[in-house]
């Protein structure tokens, strides 16, 4: 294991942020923590980097235990939300901060902030200042400086939180082939679960300073363990005790036994794919999701009535 | 007046007469040593009163602003009364240089906590955690990361108080005793020859201004250089 959290538990005066929280993170893999603000993800990732101390509980990376040891000892590599560049100094003395701070020798430093600068794709930017950098540049650059040590893990607060949706995309495809080409066990914080979906091989959910669940994606996705799970990963509509994902709601013009009456209240088209909102003749709500190819089949006006049916549906015991 | 009247070489008498020269000399050094104490005390200042926690911090606080609000000359006729050889204290430095200093100390004393503080106040703290999971240690992030970005308040702060410094007139008028050669800074020098000795006066309120404009475009120069991020 790369890292290990123990049965971690941190309050800030009454307010309880992780409570007995274990998590174990493989070497080499890229693991999201995902969940709604105040969840605690951020304060687990600043635990694990020494930056906030637990009240009680233990953290180990590569095996070693760390629960005690300063940040600057624990060979962790911490991406901030906002990056947080050293403003006085140009991109190449950002970048070559860790390895002055341990003395390298001038040609390995020269040598190694280069490659990182390449890596990033900031090679000619080296002598600008952070102020004259774009946000996503500005995050490459707190990446390759947080790289450039060397470290076990590398952890990112909210790495793409700050950018703007397409900056975001590209960034993360991009961070995904780093990842595969540089290996560093990853953490990342992140409340966007279509983020977590796309980037991470393993997934810790949580909730409230509590491990909801922890799997890879996909099973996250189809196996939920629990209703906050299910609706926190995706659109979710809730009809009585069941839970059905929209795109697990078939619609008929015709009735078959198993369906129900709805009417179109609205419909609403996002490129390929078209959201239809309903309401039941029992008075519930629901949307489904439909791509244009079957909504154009259908013929569907707001104010029809159809008849609807749930191909897949989940219940959890409360 | 009569100064302006007698060209350069009336001018150069005047500015080298051995007193006026003493007199510019003990100023600037009293202005220069305004400077280093106050960069150094008062960013420390500031850094307890941002960074740290105690009982009694809030008037603190408000006592740093206390030589502002007091008029210099109760200023200086407090210091007299404390370090007078009549005064309980026991420590008898009116009418000598160390008092010129304090009096300057105490009236130059806001100037650098004010214009640190704020900044200190608005620093990134994570610039700071990302320099110690980058493996640096308190000194060097003090040193790298910290003092750089304080450094252009501390040179406005430190201006201002080298300006007031070399001007101060009020507040050593008193404890400075006035003896020639010893205690005697330039603005006393400028008032006590007004009416005896015009051109003496005007040459070397000339020479202060000359200096102090220097100094002050120097400042602002090397302040120019630490803020060349931000442009």
């Amino acid at each position: 294991m790369a890292i290990e959290a123990r049965n971690v538990s941190k309050r800030f005066g009454d307010f309880v942020a992780l409570d007995d929280v274990s998590v174990e993170v493989e070497s080499g893999s890229l693991t999201a923590l995902l969940g709604p603000s105040g969840s605690g993800k951020s304060t687990l990732l600043r635990v694990i980097a020494g930056l906030e101390q637990p009240d009680t509980g233990a953290v180990f990376i590569s095996g070693k235990e760390a629960t005690v040891l300063a940040p600057q000892k624990r060979g962790v590599g911490f991406v901030f939300q906002h990056y947080a560049p050293f403003k006085h100094m140009t991109v190449w003395e950002n970048v070559a901060f860790g390895l002055k701070i341990r003395r390298r020798p001038k040609a390995e430093i020269r040598a190694r902030v280069d490659q990182l600068l390449d890596l990033v794709q900031l090679a000619g930017l080296g002598k600008r200042y952070p102020a004259q950098l774009s946000g996503g540049q500005r995050q490459r650059m707190a990446l390759a400086r947080a790289l450039a040590p060397e470290p076990e893990v590398l952890l990112l607060d909210e790495p793409f939180g700050a950018l703007d949706a397409r900056v975001r995309a590209e960034l993360r495809e991009w961070l995904r082939r780093l990842h595969d080409e540089v290996h560093v066990t990853t953490v990342f914080v992140t409340h966007d679960q279509e983020e977590a979906l796309e980037l991470a091989d393993r997934i810790v959910v949580m909730n409230r300073g509590r491990v909801e669940q922890i799997a890879p994606p996909r099973e996250l996705y189809d196996h939920p363990e629990n209703a906050f799970v299910m609706s926190f990963v995706g659109p979710v509509n809730r009809l009585g005790d069941a839970w059905v994902r929209p795109h697990d709601v078939e619609l008929r013009l015709e009735p078959n036994g198993s369906t129900q009456e709805a009417q179109i209240e609205r419909i609403v088209r996002l490129g390929f794919e078209t959201r239809v909102e309903l309401v039941r003749d029992d008075g519930e709500r629901l949307s489904a999701q439909l791509s244009r190819d079957e909504a154009d089949e259908l013929e569907l006006e707001p104010g029809q009535i159809v008849y609807v049916r749930a191909t897949r549906q989940r219940t959890f015991s409360a | 007046m009569k100064g302006a009247g007698g060209g350069w070489a009336h001018f150069w008498d005047a500015a080298s007469n051995p007193e006026a020269v003493a007199a510019l000399k003990l100023t600037l050094w009293l202005s220069a040593g305004v400077v280093a104490i106050n960069a150094l005390s008062g960013t420390a200042i500031a850094w307890v009163l941002v960074r740290d926690r105690f009982a009694g911090k809030g008037l603190v606080n408000a006592l740093i602003d206390l030589p502002f609000a007091l008029p210099t000359i109760v200023a200086s006729l407090t210091l007299l009364a404390l370090y007078s050889p009549r005064s309980e204290i026991g420590k008898h430095v009116a009418y000598t240089r160390i008092g010129l200093l304090l009096a300057l100390l105490f009236v130059t004393l806001p100037f650098v906590v004010r214009t640190v503080q704020p900044v200190l106040l608005e620093l990134d703290r994570e610039m700071e955690e990302a320099a110690a999971s980058l493996g640096a240690g308190r000194l060097a992030i003090f040193r790298r990361v910290v003092f750089p970005n304080l450094l252009p308040a501390v040179l406005s702060g430190v201006a201002l108080a080298f300006a007031r410094a070399i001007g101060e007139f009020g507040a050593v008028v008193l404890i400075s005793g006035n003896r020639p050669f010893k205690t005697e800074v330039a603005s006393l020098y400028i008032f006590g020859r007004v009416n005896t000795d015009p051109a003496g006066a005007a040459a070397l309120s000339v020479e202060l201004l000359v200096i102090s404009l220097a100094v002050l475009l120097s400042i602002g120069g090397i302040r120019r250089w630490a803020t060349r991020h931000d442009r």
